[in-house]
């Protein structure tokens, strides 16, 4: 039992790792597939708003990742434009 | 179907297989030379086998499927597996998480398996069974990420380009196995998943276009295109995460 427990973990890591980045996708491909009949966008723009949303979702998470690691070794991330804590710097 | 889906199908299931026959030639190997090679070498043949039978099993049921829907799972579950590889490879490149590396993961895998079943002094059983099965687990898994490449990139019409491409890094490693008997560590592993993000990305995008009937602009050669628009996002991304990573290293050097 434990054996396929471990396997199914094994499969559901290929495609899922960071659960918000799988939601981001998961939610571009809702838009396109039920958003796009919708607002009737035009058929040739379909494909490339597709790729454009899930191009966003990367970017985004790729940051906030970088951003997380930053907080994680303490240090601050100047592009966030936080307020850096004048008493840790050299004078 | 064209030069263009073909030949990208190939190259990806070649790339990307490439990428997971070393990580499992990297078990193996660490198995072979702590254990003997006798139980690393049927272990790994049985996960051949093993997973040889689920293809013929499930392989014919695939083509039952129409192709609009296999399209679109098979696009959905590229576009999964593809930019979680492409955020880890972007990830890695921007210096924000650590590189894979085959010779610590040999190393590990090693001192694990010294540990295990010898204490007490008393001598090996004649099929040791922790090396089957670490041997086993190693081919099975990595194994079914190829065929699941293999499957997805050749959605289409192309199954024998992506079959080719997946055996041929499959011999590759294989040989370069035998001939060094150690990891392959000058592989340049993230390189490669860098591209195989991006390749994977763009199939998985393709598919879900056509599973949904959008029309790519120049169809197939659409392909191309998404390859390329990736490749830049990718790498856009990867030096703007880089640069704000190296100023985040620099403050976090600040003595307090």
């Amino acid at each position: 039992m434990s054996t396929i427990v471990a396997a199914a973990r094994e499969l559901w890591g290929l495609f899922v790792e960071d659960a918000s980045f799988t939601l981001g996708m998961l939610a571009s491909l809702a838009i396109a597939r039920f958003l796009f009949p919708a607002v009737r966008v035009p058929a040739v723009w379909k494909g490339v708003a597709l790729f454009t949303m899930l191009a966003l979702v990367l970017v985004e998470n790729v940051l906030r990742s970088t951003r997380a690691a930053a907080r994680k070794t303490g240090a601050v991330d100047p592009a966030r434009d936080v307020l850096l804590d004048n008493a840790n710097l050299p004078q | 179907m064209n030069w263009a889906h073909a030949g990208t199908a190939t190259v990806a299931a070649f790339l990307a297989s490439l990428v997971e026959f070393v990580e499992a030639l990297t078990i193996v190997l660490a198995v072979g030379t702590t254990r003997g090679w006798r139980p690393a070498l049927i272990g790994a043949a049985l996960g051949a086998l093993f997973l040889a039978v689920l293809t013929l099993a499930f392989g014919p049921a695939l083509q039952r499927i129409p192709l609009a829907s296999l399209q679109l799972v098979v696009g959905v579950l590229l576009l999964l597996f593809g930019m979680r590889w492409l955020r880890k490879a972007i990830l890695r490149a921007a210096g924000v998480i650590g590189f894979h590396d085959e010779a610590a993961i040999y190393a590990r895998e090693r001192a694990a398996l010294a540990g295990v079943g010898t204490t007490g002094g008393s001598a090996r059983p004649r099929l040791d069974r922790v090396a089957l099965v670490t041997s086993f687990k190693a081919v099975t898994l990595e194994g079914l990420e190829v065929i699941f490449i293999v499957i997805a990139t050749g959605a289409g019409g192309q199954l024998v380009s992506a079959t080719l491409g997946a055996l041929a890094a499959g011999v590759i490693v294989i040989l370069a196995g035998i001939a060094l008997h150690r990891p392959l560590t000058r592989v340049p592993e993230n390189t490669l998943k860098f591209a195989v993000g991006v390749l994977l990305s763009a199939f998985g995008v393709f598919w879900i276009g056509e599973g949904l009937r959008f029309p790519w602009p120049g169809e197939d050669v659409a392909l191309l295109g998404l390859v390329g628009a990736f490749a830049a996002v990718a790498v856009l991304t990867a030096l703007v995460a880089g640069k704000r990573n190296v100023t985040r290293a620099a403050i976090s050097e600040v003595p307090s």
